[in-house]
């Protein structure tokens, strides 16, 4: 038993009205990675929240390293050696890298912080993660990636041997992910136990040991990864088979209904020209900072375009703002649905109608009726599980928040509609919805624009990808023609002098 | 999550949630009831009908001022403006009538007055982009030394006795103030709750860019919400100097903090997303009726604002811990 770091049984944990976990069991190793996979809701965070001390649990044994512990508070669980480091990064970005990572805990002379102690303590640390930045940088500064790496160095100053990753990768590039595997290998390396929780399984194979998965707050196996594959991980997620993940339909493309040419906003996008069809899903693909949400965002209005034109069915329209966007028929879905996408305290009807109030009202009253049907109508067609429209949407799953944000579009007729990630953060069964969804508006002739970082599903769903590295479209490639070490060549071509292939 | 713990859990946030503008509103409205109740046990004089008239006309100009202050608390921002406001539509109007100026454009000009103060604040965060309270901390102040410096800091008295009938007038036996104040609760509340400008309102405060990505006129929006501010300011001003027949500069000084007590106390969050004005006539009422009723026992002026602040406080305090389960 003496290198087993956590062993949780039959752990159970309500809130009011919900069985979250209902006789959980759990273990993890030191020197090893052990994946918590699950749909969105099956009760990871949750278990999770339990062994870092924010939730308590209701019934069930903790066992850190073999002994019995009872603990209440996330300072306990510290000090048990257990380090969170969440999806959401928690660190304050007008201090300095060292005295983030020494935050409640500063290293002081005669009561006085001492700066130079922690600076020092911290590029120990920094170092012996091979990472190049200083301890005095502010945090603002820094890349999310390295940000990230900064939440690791915090957990290692606690001295934590049980580190939760919660979708630590959901904001890297391919390249950043390589670097947070060889730390995480390090670590794993040192005989640290290493919680891992991602929606991008595909990555699993590279670091991964033992994967358990979780389905309604149960559960439900663990596994060896060595002797599983995907496809069986997924069936115990979903518990039953997804047939096709990318479910990508074949459509005659039409004419021409958006054409961007010489396109440029702020220093993110230089002169990106392109051409876009009726029905035909175009995929941007690209590495982080690309360009590619900046450029979508410049061509629904969200942002100043400094030259450039766009034209619609051929006629030049001036598109200033996202209302002129809309009132073309140029929908978003934004990359950041919590930040750009959703009122998230409002009503599912009242996120669903916002931008089509003028539909429902006369002057400026909102006829409910109207609004109600509408609403109703895209709750129907779009299946969202909520149990009235009149429903908070912060209180749904990030799978029917994201076809809220699609679903707002489509009561208006659309010319273009751009998805930016739609499908980052929801788990397997929402993303063939939203996939389908795209299908479908291909199928009824609108151009559908899909800005993607996940290169399987980019792949699998698009007719063409353009790929974007540095600003500048670096390609245009047919996707059936293409493959992912292709895309990856022109994502990181740089100093490009070839000829553009249009 | 599995469907059957989705529907469960969605259904009890649901029951919370349905209800939870109205749930809000009873809590303060009983809350309101209490006082009531306490003070008509303990003092003879509270519980009559002319007291009762007495602490609707002397509330009137908080409700008012609480209206817009709650608008622009929805949109995440703050209004500090209003009581300087206040006593630069009296002062204006009352010149205007000393210059015989007839007296249905004296009160127009002072309600233009508000709207206009309204839009230069609107205007600032908008397209100044800067902070709300920065701003109307700017024209608070700098708006209190132009009705100062107009008036040469005297305040402007014997007004028409048309005019002072919107303050001191009855029609049916119930004072003016009374049927004003009425009036704008019903067309602001509806306005807040039936139409796209109040629609629009809640969402720059819930989401500002998720407003603006849905095509919301964020800049219209919000200009409007901070000359519906103005415009109410101007509004309470007028009844003020109506009702003393005399405006002076220094009127509504500090109102702009009640606005926010009221607001608050009657359920408008601070952070944005949230009040309802039946919500804010509460509130508004909350305070005029502990200031009554605490006068009428005898409490000293001082001690009143320990009550005050500790209800302000109290009242935001519950609604946090109600809201938590």
């Amino acid at each position: 038993m003496n290198n087993v770091l956590v062993e949780f049984k039959d752990i159970s944990k309500s809130f009011p009205g919900v069985k979250a976990l209902q006789n959980v069991q759990f273990n993890l190793k030191s020197g090893e990675v052990h994946a918590l996979l699950g749909e969105n809701g099956a009760g990871k965070s949750t278990l999770m929240k339990i062994l870092s001390g924010v939730y308590v649990k209701d019934t069930g044994k903790t066992y850190i390293k073999g002994k019995e512990v009872d603990y209440k508070t996330p300072k306990e669980a510290q000090d048990l050696g257990i380090a969170i480091i969440h999806q959401e990064l928690n660190l304050c970005k007008h201090l300095t890298v060292a005295e983030n990572i020494y935050l409640a805990k500063e290293e002081s002379t005669f009561g006085f912080i001492s700066e130079r102690k922690m600076n020092k303590m911290a590029s120990e640390i920094l170092a012996s993660l091979n990472l190049d930045f200083k301890p005095d940088t502010l945090v603002g500064e820094l890349s999310v990636s390295k940000q990230q790496m900064v939440e690791i160095a915090k957990a290692l100053a606690t001295n934590a041997e049980i580190i939760i990753m919660d979708e630590p990768t959901s904001a890297l590039t391919d390249k950043e992910i390589e670097d947070l595997f060889s730390i995480i290998y390090k670590l794993k390396k040192e005989g640290k136990g290493i919680v891992y929780i991602s929606h991008r399984l595909e990555e699993l194979a590279s670091i991964v040991d033992r994967v358990s998965v979780l389905r309604d707050g149960e559960y439900i196996t663990t596994l060896d990864f060595a002797k599983t594959n995907l496809e069986e991980i997924i069936g115990y997620m979903v518990g039953r088979e997804i047939t096709n993940k990318y479910p990508r339909v074949e459509t005659k493309v039409g004419e021409k209904i958006l054409e961007v040419r010489h396109l440029s906003a702020g220093k993110a996008v230089k002169d990106v020209s392109f051409e876009l069809y009726k029905g035909e899903i175009v995929a941007f693909a690209g590495l982080m900072g690309a360009g590619r949400t900046e450029l979508v965002r410049a061509i629904f209005g969200a942002d100043k375009k400094s030259a450039g034109a766009i034209y619609l069915k051929s006629q030049e329209v001036k598109i200033k703002s996202p209302r002129q966007a809309i009132d073309h028929g140029v929908f978003c879905v934004p990359e950041d649905r919590k930040k750009d996408g959703l009122c998230i305290n409002m009503t599912v009807l009242e996120n669903l109608t916002l931008p089509n109030l003028d539909k429902a009202s006369k002057g400026d009253f909102i006829i409910t009726n109207r609004e109600k049907s509408f609403a109703e109508q895209m709750v129907g067609s779009l299946k969202i599980k909520t149990p009235t429209i009149s429903q908070a949407v912060k209180n749904l799953s990030g799978g029917n928040q994201q076809k809220i944000v699609v679903g707002k579009w489509l009561l208006r007729d659309a010319n273009v509609i751009i998805f930016d990630e739609p499908t980052r953060g929801i788990d397997v069964a929402a993303k063939v919805e939203i996939y389908n969804l795209m299908n479908e508006l291909k199928k009824q002739g609108i151009g559908v624009m899909f800005v993607s970082s996940e290169l399987p599903e980019v792949l699998g769903m698009s007719d063409r990808v353009l790929v974007m590295c540095n600003g500048r479209i670096t390609a245009n490639l047919i996707t059936k023609e293409t493959n992912q070490e292709e895309i990856l060549h022109y994502a990181t071509q740089y100093e490009s002098k070839e000829v553009i292939n249009r | 999550m599995s469907i059957e713990t989705a529907k469960t859990l969605n259904k009890l946030n649901f029951k919370l949630n349905l209800s939870r503008k109205t749930k809000q509103f009873l809590s303060t409205f009983s809350g309101l009831v209490v006082l009531l109740v306490i003070f008509s046990m303990t003092n003879p004089n509270f519980g009559t009908t002319n007291n009762f008239l007495n602490v609707a006309v002397q509330t009137a100009p908080i409700v008012l001022i609480a209206i817009g202050q709650t608008y622009v608390l929805i949109t995440g921002g703050i209004d500090l403006s209003i009581g300087s406001n206040i006593a630069l539509s009296g002062v204006l109007a009352a010149m205007l009538m000393k210059a015989n100026v007839p007296v249905p454009i004296c009160i127009l000009s002072g309600l233009i007055s508000g709207c206009l103060v309204g839009a230069v604040n609107g205007s600032l965060v908008v397209y100044g982009k800067l902070p709300p309270f920065i701003v109307t901390l700017g024209t608070m102040t700098a708006v209190r030394g132009i009705t100062l410096t107009i008036t040469q800091g005297i305040p402007i008295s014997g007004l028409p006795d048309s005019f002072n009938q919107i303050g001191t007038g009855s029609t049916f036996g119930i004072p003016n103030p009374i049927y004003i104040m009425l009036l704008c609760v019903i067309v602001f509340g509806v306005l807040l709750a039936k139409t796209k400008t109040g629609r629009y309102t809640y969402s720059l405060g819930s989401n500002f860019d998720a407003a603006r990505l849905s095509g919301v006129n964020i800049q219209k929006s919000l200009i409007k919400v901070y000359m519906i501010s103005g415009f109410v300011a101007a509004v309470a001003g007028l009844i003020m100097a109506a009702r003393i027949i005399s405006a002076p500069p220094t009127a509504g000084d500090g109102y702009e903090l009640d606005a926010v007590a009221a607001s608050v106390i009657g359920g408008a969050s601070t952070m944005g997303g949230e009040g309802t004005i039946a919500g804010t006539l509460v509130g508004a009422f909350v305070i005029g009726v502990l200031r009554n009723g605490l006068n009428l026992t005898g409490v000293s002026p001082f001690i009143q604002k320990i009550v005050i602040g500790v209800v302000i406080i109290a009242a935001v305090f519950f609604d946090r811990i109600k809201r938590k389960d």
